[in-house]
């Protein structure tokens, strides 16, 4: 069993179970509260799974991509709950989540749901949009990314897009995604981890450099 | 914090959120701090008022190219430093993680973004510990740190209530009295634009001077004339002492060394770098340890506290000496690891707040950058 947190949009907190799926997940929409919400949201999923502690395998965390500020709540949390349990780090690509759900729903053969190869679009603030491109799922359910994630302008998503695509001739369904589901999060480090394939770089993937400049020396105050 | 009520109903309220399902050690709390409100990544462990652990590490060296603290790389190197020095404090205090009682954490004030990554590890390590948290005030947390430096070897009586404790570091510039540590803090004033820590660091970059300015500008001046050029005090007007008595202002300080150097640049001479620095500093210093000790007649507190980084500099540690000694005031000054931000006052703050009774903090708290010093527990 993995406890997931995922804080690269919203705040997203669950206790995953590879043979019961979802055993208890909290999410929060607002993108200003990670670091108030989170800790009641983890709480709140060990009381309601009746999970113990030493019971999880591990922690999951979503390394993003995220706006700065709030990703980083999560991984922290993660990390710390990680080592405070003796227990090793998963870290996942939370687009590879929101591309899990998506192929989940298909197969169970939601409405509305068809299969075909998946652009998946978050917000990366200051317009720009963070991306990923799936071709579907391998024989294990999980996500196959061809591409990304990447950064871009909205503009440039079609041309990205068409070059990840090639394979299949352009043609893909673009899914705007304004949440990240802990749970998926968290199915995709069990399924991952059970056959044995490798987990992506502890690192948080801001795929921005800081928003700053080295100084150019004083400025003169007498004019 | 709210302030204690003295009609308290016969029940007492129980606290729906603490985690902890054993009673909490309240004579001898072991307790882990986590401090991340600038660029400092402190890690600290005491066991009541004895220091088992302090752990920093520094983002100072990637700010130095930008002149300044940088929030966002600060808060990125807040992330990869967390882990790592969790560990390394625990070695150093020679204890195993569940052995804690409690988590203490810096809930404010501070840089947001910094923030928060503490507060985010904070609350997921006492959740995994099953262990109270205590969201704490980084000021009060400064004065706190004196407690550690007496609390280990006995050297000296601990410190005495009230006291007047003087701030300054390159984010702070706050002049409290401290009534009672857990309960009773008063900010009497703070600086009105730049913390003197910024000031140095201003100052340092005119005359071509690398980050952090402090350092520098004190070895400069050691070798030059404090009254060669007599720089602005600020807000020492009457005018400016009847609604400013307690504040500061550095900003005007800055530029008027800057006019003086282009000045003097622009007249072709050579800037007597050391008279500079040693004008500058004596203008900071007397303006810091002036009201300070104004602070300390008025309430007629004999007992100053000096805390924050800027504390390194000699000059702030000899004037402060000469007039307090010349006033009669008991000057308290914590070593420099204690005195800079760092994790084991956060973990002495909490600890005295586990002594005091306190329960603990709601697992609801955030980050809170203007968090003021009245509120030394964020419930």
């Amino acid at each position: 069993m993995l406890l997931a947190i995922d804080t690269s949009a919203g705040t997203s907190v669950a206790i995953v179970d590879r043979d019961r799926g979802i055993l208890a997940e909290r999410s929060e929409v607002d993108t200003m509260r990670h670091a108030e919400v989170i800790g009641g949201m983890i709480q709140a999923v060990l009381d309601e799974s009746a999970v113990a502690r030493a019971e999880l395998s591990g922690v999951v965390a979503g390394m993003g991509p995220g706006p700065f500020t709030g990703l980083r709540v999560g991984i922290a949390a993660a990390r710390t709950f990680a080592l405070a349990l003796g227990r090793p780090l998963v870290p996942i690509v939370s687009h590879d989540a929101i591309a899990f759900a998506h192929f989940a729903a298909e197969a169970a053969g939601v409405a509305g749901a068809r299969t075909a190869p998946l652009l998946v679009v978050t917000d990366a603030r200051r317009r720009e949009v963070y991306w990923s491109a799936y071709s579907g799922v391998d024989e294990l359910g999980l996500p196959v990314r061809l591409d990304g994630p990447g950064l871009a302008k909205p503009d440039a998503l079609p041309a990205l897009a068409l070059d990840a695509f090639d394979a299949f001739d352009g043609a893909f369904e673009r899914l705007d995604a304004a949440e990240i589901s802990a749970g998926a999060l968290g199915m995709v480090a069990e399924l991952s981890f059970a056959a044995g394939r490798p987990f992506t770089a502890d690192e948080p993937l801001y795929l921005r450099s800081p928003d700053v400049t080295p100084s150019n020396g004083p400025k003169r105050v007498t004019r | 914090m709210s302030s204690p009520s003295h009609t308290t109903p016969s029940h007492t309220t129980p606290s729906h959120t603490t985690p902890s399902h054993t009673p909490l050690n309240r004579t001898d709390p072991l307790v882990l701090g986590i401090e991340t409100s600038c660029d400092e990544t402190g890690i600290g462990i005491v066991r009541g008022t004895t220091l088992l652990a302090n752990v920093i590490a520094s983002s100072m060296d990637e700010h130095a190219r930008y002149g300044g603290v940088v929030p966002e790389v600060a808060a990125r190197a807040h992330l990869e430093e967390m882990s790592p020095a969790i560990h390394a404090a625990l070695a150093e205090a020679g204890i195993r993680l569940d052995e804690i009682d409690a988590v203490s954490v810096t809930s404010g004030p501070g840089l947001a973004g910094a923030l928060m990554v503490g507060v985010g590890a904070a609350k997921a390590l006492a959740i995994a510990l099953d262990k109270p948290i205590y969201a704490v005030n980084h000021l009060v947390g400064h004065v706190g740190a004196d407690l550690l430096a007496t609390g280990a070897d006995g050297a000296s009586e601990p410190l005495q209530y009230p006291t007047i404790a003087l701030l300054v570091s390159g984010g702070h510039t706050s002049l409290l009295l401290v009534r009672d540590l857990t309960g009773d803090v008063e900010l009497l004033g703070e600086t009105i634009d730049d913390a003197a820590g910024e000031a140095f660091d201003k100052v340092a970059r005119v005359l071509g001077l690398p980050y952090p300015g402090g350092p520098h500008i004190d070895r400069l001046a050691a070798a030059g004339n404090p009254k060669a050029i007599r720089f602005p005090r600020g807000l020492t007007l009457p005018k400016d002492m009847a609604k400013h008595r307690y504040d500061f202002s550095f900003s005007g300080l800055k530029t008027a060394v800057a006019r003086w150097v282009e000045k003097a640049q622009d007249a072709g001479e050579e800037v007597p770098v050391a008279d500079v620095a040693a004008s500058f500093r004596e203008a900071v210093v007397d303006v810091l340890l002036g009201k300070a000790i104004a602070a300390c007649a008025d309430y007629g507190v004999p007992r100053l506290l000096l805390g924050g980084g800027v504390v390194a500099n000699a000059r702030v540690r000899e004037l402060a000496a000469e007039r307090t000694a010349a006033a009669g005031i008991e000057l308290r000054i914590p070593p420099l690891s204690l005195c800079t931000d760092n994790g084991a006052m956060i973990a002495a703050l909490g600890a005295q707040l586990i002594m005091a009774g306190n329960e603990p903090s709601s697992l609801d708290f955030g980050a809170d950058s203007t968090l003021p010093v009245t509120e030394i527990q964020v419930r």
